[in-house]
């Protein structure tokens, strides 16, 4: 119940926000544009429409993960709003956890809101239903949320302007970390080899979790693929959330 | 029982790229008694704030013992039992007041049934009727300081920590608060406040500790610390000249055409009525001075 307190009044405080809009608009906007650039395309006209939409909606989804993690924890020490919850009968792995659920439901709904017009728009426009795009917006999602547990953590112990330069580099990281994999194979050295081991393993992969090529060209999905994707985020999600615990578990409030 | 005991608190901070430590709380012992009201009285940066965050666990005692009624103050148990309102109290100004009750009764896990009763009594009693809907980004910082009151009250708290409650308050406020204050007592509940407004906490207080430099100096009963032994007596008469005055060797003070003389025993102090009487003149008041807790305090700093 304290989690869902905390979580709610997280929503609440996104939600109350005019940029959270803002940012969904554009969203859309920039993902309905797809249909202006496809028609300047020459060649496969819906893969485009695919690619340019599923980009711009990740692209906002992000930001908005992003730009709305960094300030989470931060601006309660700022404002000292915190001293009044930390002061009631709460743990402060409730608050993180609260924070970030609450995080959680504020991208679902950013990205709901997105995908549902982007879906009925792509329906129009081709007339097909592609039910892989669905799972796209489910690994966007998780994708989205080791970005917000990432930027909590982040946003526990370092200003925002330091928290954005960190997550947003580790986002972009995440996105060629897999690289790591493919070419520590290539080393000789045991120290470099160990180094790009643990860079690989420490850094979040979320290549794992973005299927848009696969939609855009039309490759089959494995299941076995995307439950240990799942499995990878859930386990990411909760060792960035441990880390964040025990840094905020040891930090005063002066 | 007690309802806070305090017991060799230590606290420091360290500074200058962890180099240099400051001692902030030395060493503090302090006994709240349950059903009573304390003032925590101590000049700025002596320490006040820090032993409250300390007793909330906003921050960490470096070493020392903290009981809230006889239970750890870590202990859940312990903290369903206080109410806090911070010293410039921020909230979250995208809530409404009621909405910042709310989420705060949730936090000590209330039904919302109970929340909602407790709201519309409390918003009652901090005097905020018709203004539960308001966000709270258009309050003023008295009314803040108002819900921030409130909120501390939504647990039915059996212990009030208050962080300078009155500042920032206007003399109505103040009087208000003092009002709200000496209710909470009758209800049973005990309140320790930190203050440096020392008018407000001679007023109502039982108790008080005095702090300077992270350090007690002193802590009693109010009745016995703000002695009832007379300072001086202050007579105040008219009609007399000044040339009479002047010839007897008295030191007085002018108001306008009264005379003031400050006698230090009784005996003087009938001389002077007796002078006054003598030279026709006429006693308009005699007001034995005794020991305020501002003497108290002054006295201390000065040592």
């Amino acid at each position: 119940m304290k989690i869902k307190a905390i979580a709610l009044n997280t929503f609440k405080e996104a939600v109350r926000n005019k940029v959270f809009y803002l940012l969904i608009v554009v969203g859309i906007l920039f993902a309905l544009s797809s249909h202006i650039i496809s028609m300047l395309t020459l060649g496969d006209k819906i893969k485009v429409l695919k690619d340019v939409g599923l980009a711009s909606i990740n692209f906002f989804c992000v930001l908005i993960a992003i730009f709305t993690g960094i300030n989470l924890v931060f601006k309660e020490i700022d404002k000292r709003t915190i001293y009044n919850i930390i002061s009631k009968p709460i743990s402060r792995s409730n608050f993180i956890l609260g924070k970030f659920f609450g995080l959680g439901l504020t991208l679902l709904v950013a990205l709901l809101s997105m995908a549902v017009i982007f879906f009925l728009f792509l329906l129009i426009s081709t007339g097909e239903f592609d039910s892989r795009i669905l799972l796209y917006f489910a690994l966007l999602y998780f994708e989205l949320l080791i970005i917000s547990a990432i930027s909590i953590l982040f946003s526990s112990f370092s200003t925002p302007i330091l928290s954005s330069i960190f997550t947003i580099s580790l986002y972009l990281i995440g996105h060629v970390s897999w690289t790591f994999n493919e070419f520590k194979h290539n080393l000789i050295k045991p120290l470099e080899k160990a180094a790009a081991y643990l860079f690989y393993y420490i850094m979040p992969n979320l290549e794992k979790l973005n299927i848009k090529n696969i939609i855009v060209l039309d490759v089959p999905i494995k299941s076995d693929v995307i439950t240990a994707s799942l499995l990878y985020a859930v386990c990411y999600i909760s060792a960035v959330l441990i880390l964040a615990i025990l840094i905020f578990n040891k930090k005063e409030f002066q | 029982m007690k309802a806070l005991e305090i017991k060799n608190l230590k606290k420091s901070f360290k500074s200058n790229f962890l180099i240099k430590e400051y001692h902030v709380l030395k060493d503090i012992n302090l006994n709240v008694e349950k059903g009573e009201i304390y003032g925590f009285l101590g000049p700025n940066g002596a320490g006040k704030t820090t032993t409250i965050k300390c007793v909330l666990r906003i921050i960490f005692p470096n070493s020392g013992e903290i009981n809230i009624f006889d239970k750890p103050y870590q202990s859940v148990a312990a903290r369903e039992k206080v109410g806090f309102l911070p010293e410039h109290p921020y909230f979250y100004d995208y809530l409404t007041a009621g909405e910042l009750l709310s989420f705060t009764g949730r936090l000590f896990s209330i039904p919302a049934k109970k929340i909602a009763k407790k709201t519309a009594a409390l918003i009652k009693l901090v005097g905020l009727q018709g203004k539960e809907d308001l966000k709270l980004k258009k309050f003023s910082k008295g009314m803040i300081q108002r819900v921030g009151l409130a909120q501390s009250l939504i647990n039915d708290p059996d212990l009030i920590i208050l962080d300078e409650p009155f500042s920032g308050l206007d003399p109505i406020g103040r009087k208000e608060l003092r009002d709200i204050i000496l209710s909470l007592k009758a209800d049973g509940r005990t309140i320790f406040f930190s203050s440096h407004i020392l008018q407000d906490m001679e007023l109502i207080v039982d108790k008080v500790g005095i702090i300077l430099n992270g350090k007690m100096v002193k802590e009693g009963k109010l009745s016995q610390l703000v002695s009832h032994s007379v300072r001086y007596y202050e007579t105040v008469f008219s009609g007399v000249e000044t040339a009479a005055l002047e010839e007897n060797n008295l030191e007085y003070m002018q108001q306008d055409k009264n005379f003031i003389i400050k006698s230090i025993s009784g005996e003087d102090a009938n001389k002077i009525i007796r002078f006054v009487t003598s030279h026709k003149g006429t006693i308009l008041s005699v007001t034995p001075v005794k020991m305020t807790l501002e003497d108290i305090f002054l006295k201390e700093i000065k040592e």
